[in-house]
């Protein structure tokens, strides 16, 4: 095993112990304020076979994970183009830039009561606040990209009057990709975050909602299996993000291999 | 790339974009397709921006909660700086404290901020500890990596170069390791500021009974979507005054650096 693996492994298990030290053995931690392994277990038995804050945890998982997934690819879809649009026209992003600059500073969080008012607490007002704070990660990154692409292959797609659906789909996507892929690693971050935040405020299923219930009935093993899972979730989608991600750049990778 | 345009054109095309944006707004809530409950218009924004500056929402006029705010965001971030950056310094410099940290540090990154509201409320009460807990949680890992990559990515030759003119460790440390990660150290900064400002917004939103967020909450609960968008407009250009404080200072090391050598 390589030294860095088992010193983790080592410290894990040590943070662990102190964990069952501090709260069930010793007792330094009053069980009000952090739960013990045990309280924790207990809680996620609660809630995964009697359900909790309206619903089992699959189903509030399966909820959580359908809104980011829908308004994360709501926000690939409409911030890849236009991030696209704004790298290749520089009349285009003339227009666009002052807009996005008045925008942008505005962090997606503080657009939840907005989106309450506009659409209440259900899941479009959820899905609009996660595309909204997905949607500027991918856009600037897309364009970012799109001006990062070597001049000479842009001019050598010119000089060869490649049509302009080709020169997109085989220019333009692919030589931004590695910039796309790193905006759509930050944009799953941002939708998650915003999402928690979302359902902390008002939502009736959802990991958020599992949390805001504990907090309010002072259940710290509840509370602990929420922040568990909305870790695991969020690990989970980033490693398949990431797996996407060496699949679209297969091609790059190979390039970058031969090169040498 | 398609063709280049000029400055002039530029200029002239940014200004009919915002004019677009805003005249879209504006007709929309004029045209009474939207109720005016709903979208106020941009003029209607304005002027309720300007009431709040001296007229009390929620308990405070606008620079008061702007002020309760801020001040929970300063002890946050300025606590996340003081812990993360040498922590992240150390992980850089001794391998075996970086093998111990960085399991636990990436297991953590995985928890989004705002995860933290319940245990930050249970723990610390929702006045001024809580949403400071929160900050910390947003403003702290930016923090830490970047002072790490700072220190780990020291050219090995100035190190090198002074291990061999026989420089005592501190010496090393202060002089060689330090200054090269400053670079790194505020980029860091300026990403943690704007992830605790961000997180701040939303721990306000949550638990709170004073700030920016709060009286935004407020503005939902009463229907006000103009107090709402006035907050939205506050917290942007705050936001926006602590990026371009840090981008400064920023430039002002790189120039300072530059003069130096």
């Amino acid at each position: 095993m390589p030294r860095r693996v088992s010193i983790g492994l080592a410290t894990i298990l040590i943070v662990c112990a102190l964990w069952y030290a501090a709260t069930a053995f010793f007792g330094i931690i009053p069980p009000g304020r952090f739960p013990s392994p045990a309280e924790t277990w207990s809680a996620l038995v609660h809630v995964s076979v009697r359900g909790y804050a309206g619903g089992e945890l699959t189903m509030h998982v399966y909820n959580s994970l359908r809104l980011v997934v829908m308004g994360f690819l709501f926000a690939i879809a409409t911030g890849v183009p236009l991030g696209l649009l704004m790298g290749w026209s520089r009349k285009a992003e003339a227009f666009i830039n002052p807009i996005f600059l008045i925008i942008r500073p505005i962090p997606p969080l503080a657009w939840i009561p907005l989106a309450i008012l506009w659409l209440g607490l259900g899941d479009a007002a959820k899905i609009m606040v996660i595309w909204f704070s997905a949607f500027v990660p991918s856009v600037i990154n897309t364009f970012a990209g799109v001006r990062n692409i070597d001049r000479p292959v842009l001019e050598a797609a010119y000089m060869l009057g490649m049509p302009k659906i080709r020169f997109v789909s085989e220019v333009l996507i692919p030589g931004a990709s590695p910039m796309i892929f790193t905006g759509l690693r930050l944009s799953l971050q941002a939708s998650w975050t915003t999402l928690v935040a979302a359902e902390l405020v008002g939502a009736f299923y959802g990991i958020g909602r599992v949390l805001s219930v504990a907090q309010q009935d002072l259940y710290p093993g509840m509370i602990l299996v929420g922040m568990i899972a909305v870790a695991i979730l969020g690990w989970g989608t980033t490693r398949v993000l990431g797996v996407a991600e060496a699949r679209a750049l297969r091609w790059n990778t190979a390039a970058l291999a031969a090169k040498g | 790339m398609n063709r280049q345009i000029s400055f002039t054109q530029s200029i002239l095309l940014g200004f009919l974009g915002l004019a677009c944006f805003l005249g879209f707004w504006q007709g929309m809530a004029m045209s009474g397709l939207v109720s005016d409950i709903f979208l106020p218009s941009p003029v209607e924004v304005y002027e309720r921006f300007m009431a709040l500056l001296d007229r009390r929402f929620a308990g405070a006029t606008l620079p008061g909660h702007l002020a309760a705010s801020f001040q929970r965001f300063a002890y946050g971030f300025l606590l996340a700086a003081a812990i993360g950056i040498p922590l992240g310094l150390l992980m850089g410099w001794y391998q075996l404290l970086d093998e111990i940290v960085s399991p636990l540090f990436d297991a953590l990154r995985f928890v989004a901020p705002i995860a933290w509201v319940p245990f930050a409320a249970l723990w610390f009460g929702t006045g001024i500890g809580g949403p400071i807990m929160i900050i910390f949680a947003g403003a702290f890992p930016p923090c830490v990596i970047n002072a790490y990559r700072g220190a780990k990515f020291v050219d090995p030759r100035l190190i090198e170069a002074a291990n061999m003119l026989g420089t005592p460790s501190r010496r090393v440390i202060m002089e060689v390791l330090l200054p090269s990660s400053v670079p790194s150290i505020i980029s860091g900064l300026r990403v943690s500021a704007g992830l605790g400002w961000q997180s701040l917004v939303g721990a306000e939103l949550i638990v709170a009974s004073a700030g920016v967020g709060y009286m935004m909450v407020q503005g939902q609960a009463n229907i006000q979507t103009h107090t709402v968008m006035a907050g939205m407009v506050a917290i942007g250009l705050v936001g926006l005054a602590l990026d371009s404080a840090l981008r400064g200072l920023e430039r002002y090391i790189q120039k300072r650096r530059g003069l130096d050598h």
